[in-house]
């Protein structure tokens, strides 16, 4: 079995995971609770990752993240490296990929608070920051802990998008679902199905885990 | 003078355009029939709503004043808020949520006793009765050092046998306050029994006639 695929999926979630909580809880509070300019059109932004097939946006992330794009010429002027087939340009391409599944559900979540609640913390004196991270966050979790898992989710499952990035490295860019490709593509079943059953156990545990924290959420 | 307010604010149904001010550290109770303005003009002094036009200064602190731009926000004016039914945090318990802006974590404890609740102070609000809750959200106003407490309808929610109880209480709290106390309600009983001052509000003006009126009634 493809143990590297195997880990490399799973870091390349957990990055991503941690990665977009931290970048989507502002901007979800923002299209949450506030109105300004061009919020529609900066929604739609967000959310067009789901709407267009990975290839389209694997094709764009190349131009950008390529040496003559505008990230991959900023990135190799910083580092003297490239973004294409590493790690990292799969981190890029997977938060790119996977953010309208967090900000969607913690926006809905941030929505869901009574704006009661939020009055009372003001006249007790705490600021919005302090708000946000005593008031809203606390009594979100479970919104919060759905765009986590939906992300995780949606990470390990990546695949077009990985591919035109990264390519097939081994232990830097060749993710499970790409080695579940690739030992089809050789009419190895055995070594495919060997990877592909053991998503199921992941996948169902962390279904599990939503549930209990929703459960934990209603008490 | 304690409070000097005048706000003017075009509403749904009526323009509410209302002076007062109140110079003892007493209770005013502002009595109406509900839809009256009496909530838009509490949430005013609290700085959670926005008059059109007008002024609000209380001792010598100005809060709100139209024409020289000034609204202090309600993180800094200052005052204990005790809403209708919705004061408590869900996620925390009874003793966390009136230490919450507590200036003295120490004093809950003595607050809890004096309403009767330091047996509940691990319970969550969805716990607890709503007697309870708004017990535990006085406690959490008083934590805090208000230099004014506004209570909107705070009983309104309740059974009448816990109404009275509790504006019972108010009535002996009220005695050791060193801050005036805004109470708003639409029971002619409870304004009655809790007053020093009345403001009879109806349709966002003042209107002492209304208050003779349901009186002699």
């Amino acid at each position: 079995m493809d143990y590297l695929a195997l880990y490399v999926t799973l870091k390349l979630a957990l990055v991503t995971t941690i990665f977009l909580m931290v970048i989507s809880a502002p901007v979800a509070y923002a299209l949450a609770y506030y109105r300004f300019a061009g919020k529609s059109f900066l929604e739609a932004l967000i959310y067009l990752p789901m709407a267009l097939p990975p290839t389209v946006i694997g094709f764009y992330l190349i131009i950008l993240m390529g040496p003559k794009g505008f990230v991959g010429k900023t990135w190799g002027m910083l580092t003297g490296g490239s973004l294409l087939f590493t790690f990292i340009g799969i981190t890029i391409a997977s938060i790119i990929y996977s953010i309208p599944f967090a900000v969607q559900p913690m926006k809905a979540a941030f929505s869901k608070i009574d704006r009661r609640m939020l009055e009372s913390a003001y006249v007790l004196g705490l600021s919005k920051r302090a708000t946000f991270f005593r008031v809203i966050i606390p009594n979100s979790v479970s919104g919060i802990a759905a765009a986590a898992v939906l992300v995780f989710l949606h990470s390990i499952g990546a695949f077009g998008v990985l591919l035109m990035v990264g390519g097939s490295i081994p232990g830097q860019t060749k993710v499970a679902s790409i080695a579940i490709y690739e030992a089809v593509e050789m009419m190895n079943y055995q070594a495919a199905g060997m990877i592909a059953l053991s998503f199921i156990p992941i996948s169902y545990a962390f279904l599990l885990l939503i549930n209990k924290l929703n459960e934990g959420s209603r008490t | 003078m304690t409070i000097a307010a005048s706000f003017k604010k075009r509403l749904k149904y009526f323009d509410l355009d209302i002076s007062f001010s109140f110079a003892k550290k007493n209770m005013m109770v502002m009595i109406g029939p509900s839809g009256g303005g009496k909530t838009t003009i509490i949430r005013m002094l609290a700085g959670l709503e926005k008059p059109e036009e007008g002024r609000l200064a209380f001792w010598d602190e100005v809060w709100f004043d139209s024409m020289r731009g000034i609204n202090i926000a309600p993180q800094k004016r200052r005052l204990g808020y005790v809403f209708q039914d919705y004061n408590l945090f869900p996620h925390l318990n009874l003793f966390d949520n009136a230490a919450f802006a507590a200036v003295d974590k120490l004093e809950v404890d003595g607050l809890f006793e004096l309403f009767k609740i330091d047996h509940l102070k691990k319970r969550k609000p969805h716990m607890v009765s709503g007697g309870e809750r708004q017990r535990c959200a006085i406690c959490q106003a008083l934590a805090r050092h208000p230099r004014i407490l506004l209570l909107d309808e705070p009983f309104s929610a309740l059974d009448a046998m816990t109404r009275r109880g509790l504006r019972e209480e108010l009535k002996n709290l009220k005695g050791g306050m060193s801050f005036p106390i805004i109470y708003v309600t639409h029971d002619i009983t409870e304004a009655l029994y809790l007053a020093d001052e009345l403001l009879p509000v109806v349709e966002g003006k003042i209107y002492d006639q209304w208050m003779q009126r349901m009186v002699s009634r």
